[in-house]
């Protein structure tokens, strides 16, 4: 089921991990080579990239951050998704922005709703926040925020 | 910068009225201050533009460089879009979208709902087609449930999302028209959304924002008479998308307002990763339902039509087109319509019938179960996409196998779609960035989330 | 009428006048954020036409507008620019807050939005649902007029 370009580019780099993921194809990138495996990608004919978000998951895993980008390959209809990890103290990664400039946005959101750095982005300010809100709302020790209502404890079962 | 205040504040109003009962801000009342020494005020009327606005170097007193800020409340820029524009005389130079007006925090919303709540959630996000984003969730829980709808919902998904997307689009003509200054359009499109609407809500309760594709089917069948009602929409509907050729297809004053204005190429789409009836217009022929399909949507016969030039007439054409195809759609579904559950038969994940609660003790539990707890998902992470009246619109949900996402996030076809703005709108008119914009199509629900 | 009528006969009659003037011809300012936006432009379009009461024109500009419909929900990046542009508005004015995201927060109840918009601009008239059908509005619209010419509103 897995095209042969992803083989190809997967085969390049010995320290990436291709997995399937409910019949899609992951690469586990790590955080050095994520530029690099993009190029590698987009050269093989990943023209798109079609987001880039991230998870994070506090202290589930020993690495905090997940940050996800999926590629769109529209000549050879396939896509190919990366992952990477970021540990806790040092958030920083890659930007995609100079290979796909379709990215700019998405990793502006990363950045301000998970506060993920992204190196060599040409303008990295918050995008859906105002500028001066302090704090990252989806990590999970930013709390949901709502005030107050009457009755509602009374159907919260979990 | 000093810590006095020149400031002189003359409060204006209406002589005779009583003491308000809000006292008002600073931001609004007639304030005659020499030194506007706010930064945050002045960065609120637009008179500082901050960020990356680094004025070049060759940039002189007698340079007739203006920045206008254009929004978040503004007649012409659908929803809440704040625009920064750098105009010389009529000319725009640079463009800056901001936009977090509509901000909902609907992902972290997300993660305190339930599987089987979320398509309330997710709904709301691109409200004009709320069916398609229903549909991207309920097929990536599906995914990770590795359930299979039945025939009969999966046909009934494609009807819904088919006819949202004629309505989609008829609200894009509408104000597409309106924008640009053909009036009548939008009472005409908002006329023949009505009836589809109406369908709607016979079926699903609701006009906008139904609640009705969810994990494992459909929330109901189909109300009885369907047949009728989708075959009236079926003959009404075509002769109407005709007229508005007639309106503007030749139009000489549509054609100059629209042709060449906007122009994005193909690779210029393709790098900025946008999709739907954008990038269609400039000559990709890129169809989510041909290239990736879902829902039983690869036994439908229909073509995906394309433009040219890739500028707003062409995107008018497309989106025009589009609707002639999806009623084509909704003719073979009315055919293709077979018998049977509109919903998965596994009780772990669909309520059972509101009968059987009376019968059984164990249908009583299901349901109890199934709307307080919510149904458990086992844990993986998934992408799916679905072809949106405005493009991929994606859903990315990651499950560590309780009854709550532990992440989603929504790939919006209109964020990416936006940055094309500044491109589409340099060097062109004022006048064409309100045209542009309009045939973009964006949601800001989608857009902000 | 042969005897002189009260010196405040005329007074009642100008107040009533005016009342049925801003009553008959409300300008509506453009103030639709989200879905219940679409459910306003629905609402003046043909079908459930606005232009019967005289409020077909939404006006643009809040400088030439009586009625804000806040219609949606306001997020906290938009909150400053709400209250500008009410304060905008020349007197008398009126907010409707239209569906259950602007009376309360809705189905939101998170950091983003603000908890309703009596937070930050005085509301007259709430209209509930989600989003409210033409219908509602219009019944909220309809009742405002007939407190205004009641006299329970006099802003």
């Amino acid at each position: 089921m897995t095209h042969p370009i992803i083989d190809d580019v997967v085969g390049r780099f010995d320290d990436v991990a291709h997995e399937m993921s409910h019949g899609q194809d992951v690469a586990h990138v790590p955080r050095e080579s994520w530029l690099a495996f993009a190029t590698a990608a987009r050269d093989a004919g990943f023209e798109v990239c079609v987001d880039v978000t991230a998870v994070d998951w506090l202290r589930a895993r020993p690495e905090r951050y997940q940050v996800v980008a999926g590629l769109l390959s529209m000549e050879h209809r396939t896509r190919l998704r990366m992952i990477t990890t970021l540990d806790r103290e040092d958030p920083v990664v890659d930007s995609l922005v100079p290979l796909y400039p379709g990215t700019n946005y998405a990793e502006r959101e990363v950045y301000d709703m998970f506060g993920i750095v992204f190196e060599g982005h040409p303008d990295l300010t918050r995008i859906l926040m105002p500028d001066d809100w302090e704090g990252f709302p989806l990590r999970k020790d930013f709390g949901v925020g709502g005030v107050p209502v009457q009755f509602k404890e009374s159907h919260q079962v979990s | 910068m000093g810590d006095e205040k020149i400031t002189e504040e003359v409060d204006i109003w209406v002589a005779g009225t009583e003491e308000p009962q809000f006292s008002p801000t600073d931001e609004g009342s007639q304030e005659i201050a020499r030194d506007e020494s706010d930064y945050r005020l002045r960065e609120q009327r637009g008179s500082v533009v901050d960020d990356d606005y680094e004025l070049d170097d060759g940039f002189g007193e007698d340079d007739e460089r203006m920045i206008l800020n254009m929004g978040p409340q503004h007649p012409s820029t659908h929803g809440v879009l704040r625009l920064q524009i750098e105009l010389e005389g009529e000319v725009i130079r640079r463009t800056k979208p901001i936009i977090g007006y509509l901000h909902t925090g609907m992902e972290k919303t997300a993660e305190q709902l339930t599987f089987g709540q979320g398509p309330t959630n997710v709904t709301r996000m691109d409200y004009l087609a709320p069916f398609h984003n229903e549909l991207a969730y309920s097929l990536a829980v599906e995914r990770l449930l590795g359930i299979e709808v039945p025939p009969r919902a999966a046909v009934i998904r494609v009807l819904m999302t088919e006819l949202n997307r004629v309505s989609s689009h008829l609200v894009a003509l509408a104000t597409n028209g309106m924008d640009i200054g053909a009036l009548s359009i939008m009472t005409y499109g908002f006329r023949e959304r009505e009836f589809i609407l109406d369908f709607f809500e016979k079926t699903t309760g609701l006009r906008m924002n139904h609640n009705y594709i969810r994990p494992g089917g459909v929330a109901a069948d189909l109300a009885p008479g369907w047949k009728d009602d989708v075959g009236h929409l079926l003959t009404y509907l075509p002769p109407k998308i005709d007229d508005y050729d007639d309106m503007l297809r030749h139009n000489p004053i549509w054609e100059s307002r629209t042709r060449g204005v906007g122009v994005v190429t193909a690779e210029e789409a393709i790098a900025y990763g946008i999709t739907g009836p954008a990038l269609r217009a400039t000559g990709v022929d890129w169809d989510l339902r041909k290239a990736f399909p879902y829902s039983g949507i690869e036994n439908y016969e229909f073509d995906v039509p394309t433009g040219t030039h890739g500028d707003t007439y062409d995107r008018y054409r497309v989106r025009i087109e589009e609707i002639h195809q999806s009623l084509r759609i909704v003719e073979q579904a009315l055919e293709l319509m077979p018998k049977g559950d509109f919903r998965v038969d596994d009780r772990k994940v669909t309520p059972p019938p509101r009968a059987r609660i009376d019968e059984s003790m164990e249908a009583l539990i299901h349901h109890f179960k199934l709307f307080t707890e919510g149904f458990k998902v086992s844990a993986g992470e998934t992408y799916v996409a679905v072809e949106s009246p405005r493009g991929e619109l994606g859903c990315y949900l990651v499950s560590d196998g309780e009854a709550k996402p532990y992440r989603m996030h929504v790939r919006a076809p209109s964020f990416n779609n936006l940055q094309a703005l500044p491109i589409a709108m340099a060097d062109s008119l004022m006048a064409d960035t309100i045209a542009t914009i309009a045939s973009m199509d964006p949601v800001m629900g989608d857009v902000d989330r | 009428m042969a005897a002189t009528p009260p010196g405040n006969l005329m007074m009642t009659t100008v107040d009533r006048a005016a009342r049925w003037a801003r009553t008959r011809s409300m300008f509506p300012a453009t103030f639709g954020l989200a879905c219940c936006a679409i459910e306003m432009m629905a609402s003046g379009a043909a079908h459930w036409d606005l232009a019967r009461f005289g409020m077909e024109v939404f006006r643009a500009s809040p400088r030439q507008a009586d009625l804000m419909i806040v219609a949606g929900r306001v997020s906290q990046k938009m909150a400053p620019v709400l209250r500008q542009v009410y304060d905008q508005m020349p007197d008398p004015k009126w907010v409707i807050s239209m569906g259950a995201c602007a009376s309360s927060g809705g189905m939101f109840n998170n950091y983003a939005l603000v908890q309703g918009v009596d937070q930050v601009v005085p509301v007259d008239i709430y209209v509930p649902g989600c989003p409210p059908g033409p219908q509602s509005l219009m019944h909220g619209i309809l009742t405002l007029h007939d407190k205004i010419m009641s006299g329970e509103i006099d802003n």
